[in-house]
């Protein structure tokens, strides 16, 4: 599973994109999320306010029960800010 | 038809392609987006997602089709680094009258403003700032729901 982190995400991150290979328990945006935060100091950093972490699964926006697995492309980002 | 590119576009330009041999236009709309600055701004960095940006735009051109009858319509965004006064947005709307013209273009704007996944960075006298998203795009957003 690729996962992508854009804007100041990023900066906490410490990363744009890692490759993620979670147990098969997790199987919903919400548990990718609880088990990414647990991964260590960064990642919990990135979550720690979840209300402003936006999410799309293969590049469609995405809620904390959209399934995700094995070869998706997972992103988080920020509100967007365009136009 | 949908852009994204790091070059400046050109509306004059953009209008007379978008129209031309389509004599059932009656009315053309355009919108564009400048960087504003209102003290202190020395330049702005556009990031997006690709691929998920050309994907989401898609979907608001598409949405704004369905809901009006549009003859063409463009949506042109930039990326990259930008001073003020830049364009960085462009949206044009073509149709038989002007209400529909007006009225989709005014959406294209309002959706894309929290559905295209683009993110801004300031770069002031001060240093750096990621700009954050603002209630007031949420609500314009809103007034387009459709009910019923």
């Amino acid at each position: 599973m690729k996962i992508l982190y854009f804007a100041w995400l990023r900066d906490k991150a410490g990363m744009s994109e890692w490759q993620v290979s979670p147990p098969p328990g997790i199987v919903t945006v919400g548990a990718l999320i609880d088990w990414l935060a647990a991964q260590n100091a960064s990642q919990a950093e990135v979550f720690a306010d979840r209300s402003v972490v936006r999410v799309a699964v293969n590049q469609d926006f995405a809620e904390a029960d959209t399934p995700v697995g094995p070869g998706d492309e997972v992103a988080f980002f920020p509100p967007v800010t365009g136009g | 038809m949908i852009r994204v590119q790091r070059e400046a576009f050109d509306v004059g330009r953009e209008i007379a392609a978008l129209t031309a041999g389509n004599t059932r236009i009656g009315g053309v709309a355009s919108f564009v987006g400048l960087v504003r600055d209102l003290g202190g701004l020395r330049s702005m960095t556009l990031e997006h997602y690709p691929g998920m940006t050309e994907r989401q735009l898609e979907l608001i051109d598409a949405e704004a089709h369905r809901r009006w009858p549009l003859e063409a319509s463009l949506i042109v965004h930039r990326y990259g680094r930008l001073e003020p006064g830049d364009p960085i947005v462009l949206t044009i709307t073509a149709s038989a009258h002007r209400q529909a013209a007006f009225d989709s273009c005014n959406f294209l704007m309002d959706w894309l403003k929290t559905e295209a996944p683009f993110w801004k960075r300031e770069e002031g006298a001060d240093g750096e700032r990621w700009v954050t998203a603002r209630a007031d795009d949420d609500a314009a957003r809103e007034r387009w729901r459709e009910t019923g």
